[in-house]
């Protein structure tokens, strides 16, 4: 079925599974943090009216995004910020490390960045002699487990305090256990005050940047994406194309449902804007500032009218907390830097369907993720979008009709027939009730009854019952 | 989730389901039971077939264009098409008019889902059935459905219907808003995820306690109900329909 593809999702799902800890851990903070967004959503009137509103701004944005990206440009270069363009990934390591090598650094600071991510961009950069070091707390964790981020807002959730207590004591030199938070916190804090101001360049994400004002906005709780992006001489932020909204007045609502819909906070502890570089006179911030815009694919998300409604995120990481899927596998099973319901949407558009595609069969289509999406991104209908491209030989997607194949056309004809003509619907139900229990094993029939008792068939179909009671026919 | 409910009709359409069909008929007939006994006739079109859902999920539009299509034609006059299932109703209610955008019969397609209303919500909202309960004192749970939650929005009519029988307690389930992990084709195309979220589930009816388990669509039922027999979970499914007639006309 699905052996083109370019990993194994069958065998990650399996080790997910089969992981009863990472279940545990997924399911107590999956659990937490929707409760945390309910708790601040009561009024579902006013929740629907925040993102309409929000709905309208990205939409509006996309529509205009040439030009929005352009004054972006223009605005930032007049305020000092050096803005550098990225067709591919490739591009934008290239760029990083041009700039990081300028400057003479052989380790830089980063702030939390899926852009980095899906860029590869730590790798990259130590095989390039550049030691990345991450200062997010999750992210700070799963670098020392030598793994990537699980989740979108929370890298770190599939681990509980007592794995990370286990980690930090085998892999910093001179730490005894501990499981206390506040202790863990403190250990990774020690360990990373004296990086931000030893370290000449600086890394970051970026939430949203506004094209009226050239502004670059950073939002987060810890205070480490402020001391990368003013402690270092050079600071380099990184963004994706679709993060541009127009105006100033548009990032509140944004902000609001961004938080609430991440973790269920009314406000973060810092949300950063920045303009420029420092000014004459100042007296701390970066020197230089540098915005790599990436677009990996975007542009041709944003040609399609349908499946634009993809950049509409805003990275809020909700979906994924209210995905049963999601919940259950947790987000390395889904091998791409985007897990969850987003990312089963935007990876297969990036990396293409015949690679990623089978991504989109992890989902039963609940609806669960687009009534919380804060955005409104109808994530159900694009992944069906995007399971039709993966049989459509004329599709518009890359990688469509990887999965056409003669068997599964001649099976879906055959159904279509006899849910055309009465006749064959009447037989095959008949045939269903006679043959159905004595059925081998086989298939679809297999994959079911492993865990479930064979369905069973009556002996008169509804069809019959309603003549024999003398129900009108029309 | 309408505004405004239609008058009571003289007669409706009703749309069997082809799962009520195969292998739930008498849920079938007690929706048409219930129905009638508010005297309503009930047509029951004998061409009609299936929705068109499971190919429309799976990729393949056309084929579910063209029995869909079907449906459009099977059901021609102006009566209320009602459906004992949320998932369908939601498909020809919700999914219809996008599956026929761009299509001739684009029109028809919305004028035919705004006919459509799930069994549950009809009995409340249109024929504003008033229940007496028959029945020895039972505790039951409930199940809702992700598209009669989420797309049709009738979950708690399905409820309010529970409620009216006086001798029967419904204790919810602890995540009644979580997929039971049914989705169709995903039972088959991941089985292994659908296995862990039908067995939560399980796990989730059992601890209410209750001695059955009623649902307003009989996919999620026969998902539910076949992994507690496979365990010998001593629960029953039931079809939210042939609960109430059960119950009111015994």
């Amino acid at each position: 079925m699905d052996n083109h593809t370019g990993f194994d999702f069958r065998g990650n799902i399996r080790d997910a599974l089969g992981n009863s800890q990472l279940r545990k851990n997924l399911k107590f903070a999956m659990t937490a943090l929707a409760e945390k967004r309910r708790a601040i959503f009561t009024d579902k009137a006013r929740f629907e009216e925040m993102r309409t509103t929000v709905n309208a701004i990205r939409k509006r944005s996309l529509s205009k995004l040439p030009e929005l990206l352009d004054r972006l440009e223009k605005k930032c270069t007049e305020n000092g910020i050096i803005v550098h363009w990225a067709e591919t990934t490739a591009e934008a390591n290239d760029t990083v490390l041009s700039i990081v090598k300028q400057h003479g650094a052989t380790a830089v600071v980063k702030g939390k960045s899926m852009v980095s991510e899906e860029m590869h961009l730590n790798r990259f950069l130590l095989g390039n002699q550049v030691e990345p070091i991450e200062t997010d707390l999750g992210e700070f964790i799963i670098q020392l487990a030598d793994e990537t981020p699980s989740h979108i807002i929370v890298p770190a959730i599939h681990k509980n305090r007592g794995e990370v207590g286990k980690l930090f004591s085998e892999k910093i030199p001179g730490t005894p256990y501990t499981d206390v938070p506040e202790e863990l916190t403190e250990i990774a804090r020690a360990e990373l005050r004296r990086k931000y101001y030893e370290t000449p360049v600086g890394i970051s994400g970026v939430n949203m940047a506004v094209a009226e004002t050239g502004t670059l906005c950073l939002v987060e709780n810890e205070g480490n994406g402020r001391m990368c992006t003013t402690a270092p001489d050079v600071h380099i932020a990184i963004m994706g194309l679709e993060k541009v909204v127009e105006n100033l007045t548009d990032v509140p609502p944004i902000l609001r449902l961004l938080t609430g819909s991440a973790t269920g906070q009314l406000i973060t502890t810092y949300f950063n804007m920045i303009t420029s570089p420092r000014k004459a006179g100042e007296k701390d911030g970066p020197k230089e500032v540098h915005l790599v815009i990436l677009d990996n694919g975007r542009s041709d998300i944003l040609a399609d009218p349908e499946l634009r409604q993809t950049l509409l995120c805003i990275r809020c990481g909700t979906c994924l907390n209210h995905c049963p899927v999601y919940v259950r596998i947790g987000g390395h099973a889904y091998h791409y830097t985007y897990p969850g319901p987003i990312g089963e949407i935007l990876t297969p558009q990036m990396e293409g369907l015949e690679t990623a595609g089978t991504l989109t069969t992890a989902s039963s289509l609940c609806n669960a993720c687009s009534e919380v999406c804060p955005a409104m991104i109808p994530i159900p209908d694009l992944i069906r979008r995007l399971r039709n491209e993966s049989y459509d030989t004329g599709g518009s997607v890359k990688g469509h009709g990887y999965k056409a194949n003669p068997l599964e056309k001649v099976i879906w004809k055959g159904w279509e027939l006899v849910n055309r003509h009465p006749g064959l619907n009447a037989l095959s139900t008949k045939m269903a009730g006679v043959f159905g229990p004595v059925l081998p094993k086989a298939g679809p029939l297999k994959a079911w009854t492993r865990v479930r008792n064979r369905p069973t068939f009556a002996k008169k179909s509804l069809h019959e019952l309603v003549k024999e009671e003398g129900v009108s026919d029309e | 989730m309408r505004n405004h409910y239609p008058d009571k009709p003289k007669r409706v359409y009703f749309f069997g389901t082809c799962l009520i069909d195969m292998s739930y008929p008498e849920a079938g007939m007690a929706g048409i039971r219930l129905i009638r006994r508010e005297g309503v006739g009930v047509i029951f079109p004998q061409a009609q077939s299936c929705c068109g859902q499971p190919a429309y999920n799976s990729g393949f539009p056309e084929e579910a264009r063209a029995v869909a299509r079907k449906q459009l034609r099977t059901f021609p006059a102006d009566y209320p098409i009602v459906v004992p299932s949320g998932s369908c109703a939601g498909m020809m209610k919700v999914h219809y008019p996008h599956l026929f955008e761009g299509d001739p019969e684009y029109d028809a397609a919305c004028r035919f889902s705004d006919r459509v209303f799930e069994l549950t919500e009809f009995l409340v909202h249109v024929l504003k059935v008033r229940l007496e309960d028959r029945g020895e004192p039972v505790t039951v749970t409930w199940h809702s459905s992700c598209h009669a939650l989420r797309e049709m929005g009738v979950t708690e009519d399905s409820k309010r219907l529970i409620r009216q029988l006086k001798n029967v307690t419904l204790k919810e389930l602890e995540r009644e808003n979580e997929c039971c992990g049914f989705g169709g084709t995903f039972s088959v195309k991941q089985p292994e995820i659908s296995a862990a979220m039908v067995a939560d589930k399980v796990a989730d009816v059992r601890g209410t306690g209750a001695s059955r388990l009623i649902g307003g669509d009989c996919g999620c039922l026969m998902n539910i109900t076949g992994a507690m027999g496979k365990k010998s979970v001593p629960v029953t499914g039931q079809h939210i329909a042939e609960f109430i007639w059960e119950r009111t006309n015994g």
